[in-house]
C-alpha cells in the first residue's frame, strides 16, 4: 500500500542522488584524462626515447653558479644545484617580502598623510611604479648597476671597507670568532625574555592598572646584553676586510648586482600595491572609532595602535597576502638578469638532461609550496587577528 | 550512465587522433613550410639585417631545407629560440629542425632524445676579453668573473677547464644572447665565453670591436649541426642530405654560377646528383633536381660560408677546420649515388 505524500521518486529525480552520480561522473571523466595524459606522455616519450625518471638527480650537474647560500661547486650533483636555486629563491622572496611590508606601509600612509606635497609624491610613486612591467623595472635596474658603476679596479670606496663597483656592493664583515656566535644566542634569549615580560606586563596592567615601559626596557636589554657578552668575550675587533686580488674582490660579503637589482625592482614594484592595500584598510575604519577612542581620552599613538591598526589589518591582510605571493613568483623573472633562482638553475638542468617534464614538475611543486606555506602562515595570522564574535 | 560513457569515448577518440602522428615529410607539406629553429642573435649564423631579411650560415642550411622540400627557400619559418628552450621546443615538435649552432654531444643524441646530422660548422671554445685587462693566456684567468650563456655545453666545458687547472671563477649567466653581450660590453664580467665563431660575430657588433681579443687558449671541441628528433629516418636522412649536398657541390666544383652548364656535364657522378640522371630524389621521397635546387638557389657550402662568415665579412673567420678534406679541413661527403 502506498502512503499518502511518499510517492514513489525515480532516483534520477532526487536530488541527493543525482548529485552523487554526476559527482561520480566528474570523477570518472577526471581520473581518466588525467590517467590518458600520462600514458600518452609516457609513451610518446619511450617513442622518441628521451630519458624519463629522476635519476639524473644524483648525476654531477657540472655547471658553476654565481651565488649561493651553501658550498656548491660543479662537482656537486643537481639535486645540490637545485638546492641552491631554492634557497636563492627563499632569500629573494624573504628580503623582498620584509622590505615590501616595511616600505608599502610606509607609504600607504604616506599617501593619507595630511601633508599635501607628502600624499602627492606617495601618488606619483605608486602611480607610476604600478603601471610599469616589473620586467622592464629589473631590466632598467640591472642596466644601471652595471653601466653607471666603475670597474673592480676604479671602484668606489666611500666609507672604509666598503667597495661599490660593478661587481657588486662589498663590504667588509668581522672576522671569524667564537664571540659572534654567542651573541647570536645572547638576542635569541633576549628575544624570549622581552616576549615574557610583554605577557608580565600586559598581566600586571589588567590587575593593577599600572604600565611598564616594556618598550624602553626591551630596547636596554636587546643592547646590553650582547654587548656584555662582546666585552666578557675579549672584545674582538678584526675585520674581513675584502681586497682586490687579480680581477676580482676577495673577502669580506658581497651582494650581487643581479640580486641587487632584482630585490630592488621587486620591492619597489610591489610596495606599490601593498601600499594602497594598507591606505584602504586604514580608510575602511569607521571614523566614528577614532573618535570614540579619542573621547575616551586615548592618545593618538594609542588611538592608532589600540583601535585603527587592528581593525585595519583584518582588511589588509588577505590582499597582503597575494601580494607576497606575487613578489614570490615574479622572482622567477630572475632568469632575465642572471641571477641564479630556482626557475634559472631548473632550465639549465632540464637543457642539459633533456627532461623537461620532470623539471617543470619540479618547478611547479616548488612554487606550489612556497605559495603554499605563505598562505598557512597567514591564515594563521589572520585567524589570530579576525574579530572574535560571541 | 550511458550518456556519459558515450561522452567518454569522444573524449577518447579525439584525443587519439590528435596524438596520431605522421611522418614529419608529411606534415612539412601539409604545412607548406618547413619550421626551423635558429638563434635570432648571432651575426653570421642566425640574425635578422637591417631589413628583416634573415641572414646567416645556419638560416641558410635552413632554406636549403626549404628548397629540398618544396623547391622554393622562402618556404620556411624562422622560430628564434635561446640556448634554454631550443631542444624542447625540438621535441614537443613546435619546429621541424634545428638549425642553432648546437653541439653534437653523446647526452643530446641519446637521453635528449635527438639526432645530429652532417656537421655544417666546426668549432671550438674560447675566451673574448678586453684589451685593457692586459691578459694574454687563459691560463691568467684565475678568479675571473665570466658572462657565458646557460643551458649549453659551453657552460659545462668552461666549469670543467677551471676545475681542471684548479682556477676559480664566477660565472654570470643571462639567458639571452644579446643582453649578455651587453653585460659583457658594460664591463659586468672579464671574460665573455662562447664558441669561437660566436665570439667572433659578438666582437664584430661590439660598440669598439678593436678594444676586444680573443685569447689563443681553444679549450674545446664544438662541432655544430643540425638538429631532427629520434624516430623519423626519411626525415633525418632529408636533413643530412640536404647539408651534404652542399659540401659535395664544392668538392664537384659546382658552384650556384655554373650549374647550369654543369647540367650537360658527362661526367656520370655530375649527373647523378644533379639529377639529369635519376634514383637519388626518389630515395630520399623528394623531387629529383633536390640536389640542383639547392645548390642554385642557396649555394654550394664554400659560397655559403663566404657570404656568411668568410674572409670578406666582419667576422673574417678563414676556413680552417671548415675547409674541404682536399684542402686539409674537416668537410667530406659520402658519394651521391
Amino acid at each position: 500500500m502506498v502512503v499518502a505524500g511518499e510517492e514513489k521518486i525515480p532516483f534520477f529525480n532526487d536530488p541527493a542522488k543525482r548529485s552523487l552520480i554526476y559527482q561520480f561522473g566528474v570523477m570518472v571523466t577526471v581520473a581518466f584524462l588525467g590517467y590518458y595524459l600520462m600514458s600518452n606522455t609516457l609513451t610518446n616519450l619511450e617513442r622518441q626515447s628521451i630519458a624519463t625518471g629522476f635519476d639524473f638527480l644524483e648525476k654531477e650537474s657540472s655547471f658553476e653558479i654565481g651565488e649561493s647560500l651553501i658550498d656548491y661547486s660543479a662537482a656537486d650533483n643537481y639535486f645540490r644545484a637545485l638546492l641552491v636555486g631554492v634557497l636563492n629563491t627563499l632569500k629573494v622572496s624573504f628580503i623582498g617580502i620584509v622590505l615590501t611590508v616595511l616600505l608599502g606601509t610606509i607609504i600607504g600612509v604616506a599617501r593619507l598623510s595630511a601633508n599635501w606635497l607628502v600624499s602627492r609624491l606617495a601618488a606619483i610613486y605608486i602611480e607610476v611604479l604600478q603601471d610599469i612591467p616589473v620586467l622592464l623595472q629589473l631590466f632598467f635596474w640591472y642596466a644601471l648597476f652595471y653601466e653607471m658603476l666603475p670597474a673592480p679596479r676604479q671602484a668606489l670606496n666611500p666609507i672604509a671597507g666598503m667597495f661599490i663597483c660593478n661587481r657588486g656592493l662589498i663590504f667588509a664583515v668581522p672576522a671569524d670568532h667564537p664571540v659572534w656566535a654567542w651573541m647570536g644566542w645572547t638576542v635569541l634569549a633576549v628575544l624570549v625574555a622581552v616576549y615574557v615580560m610583554r605577557r608580565w606586563a600586559l598581566r600586571r596592567l589588567y590587575k593593577t592598572g599600572k604600565p611598564f615601559p616594556v618598550f624602553w626596557s626591551s630596547i636596554a636589554l636587546m643592547v646590553s646584553l650582547p654587548f656584555i657578552v662582546w666585552m666578557l668575550g675579549g672584545a674582538p675587533t678584526k675585520m674581513d676586510v675584502p681586497q682586490l686580488l687579480g680581477f676580482n674582490f676577495q673577502g669580506g660579503i658581497s651582494l650581487s648586482p643581479e640580486f641587487a637589482a632584482l630585490l630592488l625592482g621587486l620591492v619597489l614594484y610591489t610596495a606599490a600595491f601593498v601600499a594602497e592595500i594598507v591606505r584602504a584598510g586604514i580608510q575602511s575604519v569607521n571614523k566614528g572609532q577614532t573618535e570614540a577612542a579619542k573621547a575616551l581620552g586615548l592618545r593618538s599613538g594609542k588611538v592608532l595602535s589600540l583601535v585603527v591598526i587592528p581593525q585595519a589589518l583584518r582588511v589588509i591582510i588577505p590582499p597582503l597576502t597575494s601580494q607576497m605571493l606575487n613578489l614570490t613568483k615574479n622572482s622567477s623573472l630572475a632568469v632575465a638578469i642572471g641571477y641564479p633562482d630556482f626557475v634559472s638553475i631548473a632550465n639549465t638542468t632540464i637543457n642539459q638532461t633533456g627532461q623537461a617534464i620532470e623539471g617543470v614538475a619540479m618547478i611547479m611543486a616548488v612554487y606550489l609550496g612556497l605559495s603554499l606555506l605563505t598562505s598557512a602562515l597567514m591564515n594563521w595570522y589572520n585567524k589570530k587577528i579576525a574579530l572574535v564574535e560571541r | 550512465m550511458k550518456k556519459l560513457g558515450f561522452v567518454g569515448v569522444m573524449v577518447a577518440v579525439f584525443f587519439m587522433v590528435g596524438s596520431a602522428t605522421a611522418g614529419t615529410l608529411d606534415d612539412v607539406k601539409a604545412k607548406g613550410y618547413v619550421q626551423v629553429g635558429v638563434n635570432g642573435d648571432l651575426f653570421g649564423f642566425g640574425k635578422p639585417d637591417g631589413k628583416g631579411v634573415w641572414k646567416g650560415l645556419d638560416v641558410d642550411t635552413g632554406r636549403a631545407i626549404a628548397v629540398a622540400v618544396f623547391g622554393d627557400p622562402n618556404k620556411i619559418k624562422f622560430i628564434p629560440l635561446t640556448a634554454i628552450t631550443r631542444f624542447t621546443a625540438l621535441q614537443s615538435g613546435e619546429i621541424d629542425v634545428l638549425c642553432r649552432n648546437a653541439t653534437r654531444t653523446l647526452s643530446r643524441e641519446t637521453a635528449l632524445g635527438l639526432n645530429f646530422v652532417q656537421v655544417n660548422y666546426y668549432d671550438g671554445q674560447g675566451f673574448l676579453v678586453p684589451k685593457a685587462l692586459g691578459v694574454k693566456s687563459a691560463k691568467e684567468l684565475d678568479g675571473a668573473a665570466v658572462c657565458v650563456l646557460p643551458g649549453t655545453t659551453t657552460e659545462l666545458n668552461v666549469a670543467d677547464y677551471f676545475r681542471s687547472t684548479g682556477m676559480k671563477m664566477k660565472p654570470v649567466v643571462i639567458e639571452n644572447t644579446a643582453e649578455l653581450a651587453k653585460a659583457f660590453f658594460a664591463g659586468r664580467c672579464d671574460c665573455l665565453t662562447s664558441d669561437a665563431s660566436q665570439l667572433a660575430g659578438t666582437r664584430a657588433v661590439a660598440p669598439k670591436p678593436d678594444d676586444y681579443i680573443i685569447l689563443p687558449e681553444i679549450i674545446s671541441k664544438e662541432p655544430l649541426a643540425p638538429v631532427v628528433r629520434h624516430g623519423d629516418d626519411q626525415w633525418y636522412d632529408i636533413v643530412n642530405m640536404s647539408v651534404l649536398a652542399m659540401i659535395n657541390a664544392e668538392e664537384m666544383g659546382i658552384t650556384s654560377k655554373n650549374i647550369d652548364e654543369m647540367l650537360k656535364s658527362k661526367d656520370p657522378k655530375v649527373q647523378r646528383f644533379l639529377g639529369v640522371s635519376p634514383g637519388n630524389g626518389k630515395a630520399l621521397g623528394l623531387d629529383e633536381k633536390f640536389a640542383y635546387n639547392i645548390v642554385k638557389m642557396v649555394g654550394n657550402y664554400g659560397e655559403v660560408f663566404d657570404r656568411n662568415v668568410g674572409k670578406n665579412t666582419l667576422l673574417k673567420i678563414e676556413r680552417g677546420l671548415n675547409a674541404l678534406w682536399k684542402d686539409g679541413g674537416l668537410m667530406y661527403s659520402p658519394p651521391f649515388k
